[in-house]
């Protein structure tokens, strides 16, 4: 547990721990936006931290993660247009089609490598978007909007403030779950595969079967994520599964580090949070986040948790990270 | 009725294909050779657009456009080469993901910020704005015009690879880039000019496109997607493949388009069919790729038998 206790996590743990009291001094401040937009963080967390499993973990860019979002928004929007209110089905219906569909994918993708893989988790991506648009029973292009919220018995996700609570105990046992993954046998052929993947085959380890397992948690996981948004916008709109959404993950991941346990949540924060500053200074701040983006990859950037780890290589003076080495950085 | 359906359906399929070429042939090259994921490929054809549609609109002249559009894409790319790309090759392609990813946000809003959210409609000039007689069936003029430079381009790119110097040299490069440079060719300036290239091609799709399509911000990212699939069922890095896919991906979107729902309607019910037809018909590319990865992970055509 020692290495808990270093900056890169403590920061970011407490952090979590304190976003838990958003709704109560919002609610002083009697301010609904702050519940809103950090329930976005949350989800946004839950959604980053679900692609870094496959992308931090496995090294599989997948640029079609919207996919799964979009799946988990519409595993609650298309039941409740059809009278069926319960959130445990919603949340069934959730997990067994991006299962489902993330097995499928997952099985062809992976196939592939590199560019190959980006392209097809891509397309996937793209072809789910399509069928919603033109499925115009159910809206198509506009979207469609959510009567009733999901309703686990005595919980139910009708207000801002339950999601953001969903989400925070939902993000907790993740975070949780991943530090322990990362760790564990499977997490640790899944790093290897992800630096070496012929010497992790050559050891004898079926590292496709880890690497598909790895896609379908991590699409699963973002399927719940849906799920949470859908509530929070009592809406599902196809432009959740465009690409654009797909890449804002991905930033997400990379700008908080890649691989760690806090960085998706601490990316999700800093790109949330940055958007919110940006726009009320221009109208068109999404040039500016544009530039940025391309800037903190040319510089080559370890991500938020890298530099924390990097404050703490400093004090003790121990070098203890291989921040440079393949890019990725220790728990 | 139903032929010269069919037989306009299959020539808006050839357009629809070559335009996809015009933007796989650059993009396909840029993969194959440099290894670069260039997301920002659907920007630069919406920057051929707008330099064509502004030319055109302030000149009258189409050529003036159309020439002003690769002209754009040509210096473009050079400064995207320069400023960006050419710091990136070494990198992973995540790391291009990411920057060609912000690339294309920027160039979006910058599109927008100029230019308006309205999308912009480009008129033709009157000399391109009637029909051609095809053998005793009139057919648009304009779309005729592109099918004919979609394929003369195609033909320039296939003798610029396989009988110029510069093409052995870009053959070469894609085999082993080291031994090339070993040998005494500069091969940074081999890939900018092979990168302004792409750009100016992807440009000049973006002319072409621009009367029969809406010019606005975004316009880039459908097609580009469209030209992934191309490029993944073509196999990466042949630009032979890169055409036969383009017109198998534009012939099946076209088609599928316009017969699916109907074949749809005879075999099931009307609701059905009309439910399920167009979802199926936007799918059908994508459906298309996935089939040939199962079956043929390197592409249908592949640049290189032993690669």
């Amino acid at each position: 547990m020692r290495s808990f206790l270093q900056p890169q996590n403590l920061l970011p743990a407490l952090l979590l721990l304190a976003l838990g009291a958003v709704p109560t001094a919002a609610a002083s401040l009697g301010d609904d936006f702050l519940v809103a937009f950090f329930a976005r963080v949350l989800i946004y967390g839950i959604a980053a931290s679900a692609l870094n499993i496959a992308l931090g973990f496995g090294g599989l860019v997948s640029l079609g993660h919207a996919l799964f979002l979009g799946i988990g928004m519409y595993a609650v929007a298309l039941p409740v247009h059809h009278g069926i209110t319960s959130g445990w089905a919603h949340l069934a219906i959730a997990v067994l089609a991006c299962a489902l569909v993330g097995s499928v994918t997952g099985l062809v993708s992976l196939r592939t490598t590199g560019i190959g893989f980006i392209m097809i988790t891509l397309a996937f991506a793209q072809m789910g978007y399509f069928i919603v648009v033109s499925l115009k029973q159910y809206g198509g292009d506009d979207g469609l909007g959510i009567g009733s919220p999901s309703d686990f018995g005595a919980w139910q996700l009708g207000s801002a403030t339950t999601v953001f609570y969903t989400a925070w105990v939902v993000l907790a046992l993740m975070t949780w779950w991943i530090w322990r993954l990362r760790a564990s046998p499977f997490g640790m052929t899944l790093r290897g595969g992800r630096q070496n993947a012929r010497r992790v085959a050559s050891i004898g380890l079926p590292l496709s079967r880890y690497q598909l397992t790895a896609y379908v948690l991590s699409a699963v996981l973002c399927g719940v994520a849906g799920v949470l948004t859908a509530n929070l916008n009592a809406y599902a709109s196809p432009s959740t599964m465009s690409w654009i959404i797909s890449g804002d993950l991905i930033v997400m991941v990379v700008l908080g580090g890649i691989g760690s346990v806090f960085g998706p949540l601490l990316g999700a924060l800093a790109f949330l949070g940055l958007e919110e500053v940006l726009k009320p200074v221009t109208e068109h701040w999404m040039a500016v986040f544009g530039l940025a983006i391309t800037a903190m990859t040319l510089v080559g950037t370890t991500g938020i948790v890298g530099l924390l780890a990097r404050l703490q290589s400093r004090r003790s003076a121990q070098p203890t990270l291989s921040v440079a080495a393949g890019k990725e950085v220790t728990p | 009725m139903s032929a010269t359906l069919l037989l306009a359906q299959l020539l808006n399929g050839l357009q629809y294909g070559v335009l996809l070429f015009l933007l796989a042939a650059g993009l396909t090259l840029v993969f194959g050779i440099m290894s670069f994921v260039n997301l920002a490929h659907g920007s630069l054809y919406m920057l051929g657009a707008y330099a064509a549609a502004v030319v055109g609109v302030q000149t009258g002249s189409f050529a003036l456009a159309v020439l002003a559009a690769v002209a754009t894409g040509v210096v473009v790319g050079l400064v995207l080469e320069a400023v960006a790309v050419s710091r990136l090759y070494r990198r992973d392609h995540l790391d291009h993901v990411l920057a060609t990813f912000g690339l294309v946000l920027f160039f979006n809003e910058i599109v927008r910020a100029i230019w308006g959210p309205q999308p912009v409609y480009v008129s033709l000039p009157e000399s391109l704005s009637g029909t051609i007689d095809l053998f005793g069936f009139s057919y648009p003029l304009y779309r005729f015009l592109i099918i004919v430079v979609g394929l003369l381009v195609a033909v320039a790119c296939q003798l610029l690879i396989h009988k110029t110097r510069i093409g052995m040299l870009i053959r070469a490069g894609s085999v082993n880039p080291a031994m090339v440079g070993a040998l005494g060719v500069n091969i940074r300036r081999l890939n900018a000019m092979l990168f302004a290239f792409g750009a100016a091609l992807a440009a000049l799709a973006g002319a072409m496109a621009g009367p029969i399509l809406s010019v606005q911000s975004g316009m880039g990212e459908p097609v580009l997607i469209t030209t992934l699939v191309v490029i993944v069922i073509g196999g990466i890095g042949s630009v032979h493949g890169a055409l036969y896919a383009a017109l198998i991906v534009g012939l099946v979107d076209t088609l599928g388009r316009s017969f699916l729902p109907l074949l749809l309607r005879e075999v099931a019910s009307r609701d059905v069919a009309n439910a399920a037809g167009p979802a199926l018909a936007s799918m059908l590319v994508y459906l298309l790729m996935a089939i040939v990865l199962a079956w043929r992970p390197q592409g249908l055509f592949p640049a290189f038998k032993g690669k």
